[in-house]
């Protein structure tokens, strides 16, 4: 498999690799603006005006630019993050372009409109209200916020003042200092044919001015959560703790060990937590990167009066995996890896995003025989000697449900 | 493509779609049972049961189950509905005959009772998860009030009270009449070897003892209810609505499909530009549900308590343009070419494939390839759909609004 990518004299990567069996074709546009750069008094403003691109660009109108992808039979989405917004589509790989051509005139040339203002503040208000309906959500979403502290751990959805605040001026000033093709990414997979992609999409968006851009000024220390009170039958529990991130060289080490405690059926938390003590339904860890910056983000939800028994186990697990991995525990992985690596030829749309994300991490894509190979690459002893110099440690806990649990802290 | 059918002496039947250009294997097990095969005593133990079958068998333990599957790299999981149960896995090709044979061994299992009351902690976890999380549930409460004592308004989890009073003893006798082989076909597809295939299973399943296994069918008797749940703490309000529609082998289910997209898709439809484009409401669609000898369209809703009832006035207003004045040419191409697209987009993707091929034949014993399935979208008209709300009118239907409001008018 071949991995192409350009970069357009404004900044722009366009990163492709062709998938011959497949029909579909995918894309996902990522750009640098997420909710760490929103103002400190407009938490929101970067969801806020991603939906308010949605509302009509170039020649289109709002209901136009719907009906005009839904004829391209594109399936669409898009996203804030902390640090990016990003605007995906899959379709049939002969409807690529025009699809493409739509969201050049969105990112380039959005109406903003005025008049629809209001419509996007009330629905983002409602998705709002909507996370209190989802207190697994939730927890998670508050975890975050407390490990990375401001203005990396920013949920993208704002709070209602700030979006309560937000007006038509702050929407322009927001797109027209933030949307950018420098520091852009385009993910593209499927049916695809190099170079001719490259020149197409150079005549979209290759001449998008470049800006000048200043980095979020000051960062806050993470810290300790209070406990959340929340009116359920369940308690939900959230650890995270510090890891390697992406882009660092012992990134796969810290991503075994975490498989280990937490991928697949046979892993230590589902074993020891769900299926030797019926403990919960949902219990799983994972590695989260930023940047520069990572962690692994735990998660178990079960009734108050089992919360703290749990919390305890899964504890306990997260501290043993210090002791180091064993051999039958690495070759599951790397089995499950495998098939998950072949599943990924399956599907466009996850190539796409895959070499997007790469490309903002490394500064290129890995094809999926260079994953192979640095699964392969890994040891018992290499994830251990890993885990002996960076043992889980430093937690940060968050509870949320009827009452606090007993977070031990003699863990710092 | 190639299709096979192969039928083993006891009755268990074993089908394919081969692709010989498949990344991957995807196997599933689809057990023609669920909730509505269940009476009041064990109630939810179709879904228990699927819990218990990876708790192993007299040659494996459940750590062993977990472990083999994960050895294999297998991506595998299983699901239980009103009337199927369905045990699946994805595959490097290469292990296609390695899956079977685990997946058909834990088909017979051990039922423990000691694995029983530690399961029995899990089901009644997720019970109390769903709970916390107001839409979940929901789902089944609009059925059971739309099918009254029909066995398909029969609850998948059960409740606390009916997993609590559940004796494993029950278990066996359901799992004795349910899991006959002629109740149980075998569905592969992608990358698909047919001979080992039926050799794999005839040395795994061809020992199981033939059965009887019936389904009673009974006419439904649809019941129109109007129902105000209040939930203290929900923030939210969701109506769901359940309304009769074409059952599973009723020819004009492709129109039902394509209407429900013009109505109520999550985007661009009817409902969309009505409710959610201008923030009216946090949610709106309407989904065609088929079931062997019923069908239903579902429509729901989520949006702030104060706007509940106008809200379902809207929606209800919607619904009665439609039946007075039908839909339109390009409403009809524009549904067909999103639905187009998924179909194509979803039959990329092995496992995908295996659950459209699976649910076909248990509903109506046929194959369709991805083109018969296009082209039946294809064959739609707009007077199909005129027919379609004449014979099925939305506009009656059975209501139940859960959320803070402790009352709420119907809409007139």
């Amino acid at each position: 498999m071949t991995i192409h990518s350009h970069t357009y004299d404004n900044g722009l990567v366009l990163v492709a690799e062709p998938m011959a069996s497949l029909e579909s074709a995918a894309f996902n546009l990522m750009l640098p603006v997420g909710a760490a750069y929103d103002p400190a008094e407009l938490p929101g403003l970067s969801i806020f005006c991603c939906e308010m691109t949605l509302r009509g660009s170039g020649p289109r109108d709002s209901r136009q630019f719907v009906e005009d992808l839904e004829r391209l039979g594109a399936d669409t989405g898009e996203s804030v993050s902390v640090s990016h917004t990003s605007y995906g589509g899959a379709m049939l790989a002969e409807n690529l372009l025009p699809a493409l051509a739509i969201y050049a005139d969105l990112v380039r040339r959005p109406r903003l409109p005025d008049e629809e203002l209001d419509a996007v503040r009330q629905v983002l208000i409602q998705e709002l209200r909507a996370l209190e309906d989802e207190p697994a959500h939730k927890a998670m979403l508050e975890l975050r916020r407390h490990f990375y502290g401001d203005p990396w751990g920013r949920p993208s959805q704002g709070s209602f003042d700030g979006l309560e605040a937000i007006d038509g001026g702050d929407i322009r000033r927001h797109f027209a200092g933030q949307f950018r093709p420098n520091g852009a990414i385009l993910g593209i997979a499927g049916n695809i044919e190099w170079p001719k992609l490259r020149d197409d999409v150079g005549r979209l968006l290759g001449d998008w001015p470049a800006l000048k851009v200043d980095e979020p000024a000051s960062e806050t220390k993470g810290s300790q959560p209070p406990h959340f009170e929340h009116e359920s039958n369940q308690t939900q529990i959230g650890i995270a703790w510090p890891c390697a991130a992406y882009r660092d060289a012992d990134y796969f080490q810290a991503w075994g060990a975490i498989n280990v405690l937490s991928g697949g059926m046979s892993s230590r938390l589902f074993t020891e937590v769900r299926e030797k003590r019926g403990l919960c339904y949902s219990v799983n860890a994972s590695c989260h990167s930023l940047r520069d910056r990572g962690s692994v983000m735990c998660y178990a939800g079960t009734s108050a009066e089992r919360a703290q028994e749990t919390l305890d186990v899964t504890l306990h697990e997260i501290r043993r995996l210090a002791e180091g991995v064993l051999p039958g525990e690495l070759n599951r992985l790397k089995a499950r890896m495998k098939s998950a690596l072949i599943l990924q030829q399956e599907s466009s749309a996850a190539r796409s995003s895959s070499i997007a994300r790469d490309w903002y991490f490394l500064d290129h894509a890995r094809t999926l025989e260079e994953v192979g190979e640095l699964v392969d690459g890994l040891t018992c002893d290499s994830i251990n000697a890993f885990l002996a110099a960076h043992p889980p440690d430093d937690f940060c806990v968050v509870t949320l449900g009827p009452r606090p649990l007993e977070v031990p802290h003699a863990i710092s | 493509m190639p299709f096979h059918e192969s039928r083993l002496a006891n009755g268990l039947e074993v089908i394919a779609e081969s692709n010989p250009d498949a990344a991957a294997t995807a196997v599933g097990f689809f057990v023609r049972t669920g909730a509505r095969d269940e009476t009041d005593p064990v109630a939810g133990v179709s879904h228990f049961l699927e819990h218990m079958i990876f708790k192993g068998t007299p040659s494996r333990s459940a750590d062993d189950v977990n472990r083999e599957f994960d050895e294999m790299g297998a991506q595998y999981n299983a699901q239980t509905s009103e009337e199927t149960t369905i045990y699946y896995a994805s595959v490097l090709p290469e292990q296609q005959d390695a899956v079977v044979s685990p997946w058909a061994d834990v088909l017979r299992p051990s039922l423990r009772e000691e694995d029983f009351n530690t399961e029995k902690k899990v089901i009644i976890e997720e019970i109390r998860m769903y709970d916390d999380q107001p839409p979940f549930g929901a789902d089944e409460q609009c059925r059971a009030l739309f099918f009254g004592p029909h066995p398909l308004g029969r609850s998948v989890l059960g409740t606390i009270q009916s997993i609590t009073d559940l004796k494993v003893d029950d278990m066996r006798q359901y799992f004795e009449t349910r899991y006959a082989p002629e109740n149980i076909t075998l569905v592969a597809a992608g990358q698909v070897d047919f001979p080992a295939l039926v050799a794999s299973a005839q040395q795994a399943c061809g020992g199981w003892k033939p059965a009887e296994a019936t389904r009673k069918l009974q006419p439904v008797k649809a019941q129109n209810g109007f129902v105000t749940r209040s939930k203290s703490q929900a923030t939210q309000e969701y109506v769901l609505q359940m309304a009769v529609g074409p059952a599973a082998n009723d020819p004009r289910r492709h129109a039902a499909k394509l209407l429900a997209t013009v109505l109520g898709d999550d985007t661009g439809s009817r409902l969309y530009w009505e409710l959610v484009h201008t923030g009216l409401a946090e949610f709106a669609s309407v989904s065609h549900y088929e079931y062997e000898g019923a069908g239903a369209f579902l429509s729901y809703l989520s949006c702030e308590p104060d706007e509940a009832e106008q809200n379902m006035q809207r929606m209800l207003n919607v619904i009665r343009t439609a039946e007075a004045g039908g839909i339109s040419q390009s409403e009809l191409d524009q549904a067909r070419s999103k639905l187009v697209s998924r179909v194509v987009l979803g039959s990329e993707r092995s496992r995908h494939r295996m659950f459209a091929i699976g649910a076909n034949w248990m509903y109506r014993d046929e194959y369709r390839t991805v083109r018969e399935h296009i082209k039946a979208f294809k064959a739609v008209t707009v007077a199909a759909l005129a027919e379609l709300l004449a014979e099925f009118p939305l506009s009656r239907n059975s209501s139940i609004a859960i959320g803070p409001l402790t009352e709420l008018r119907p809409p007139k």
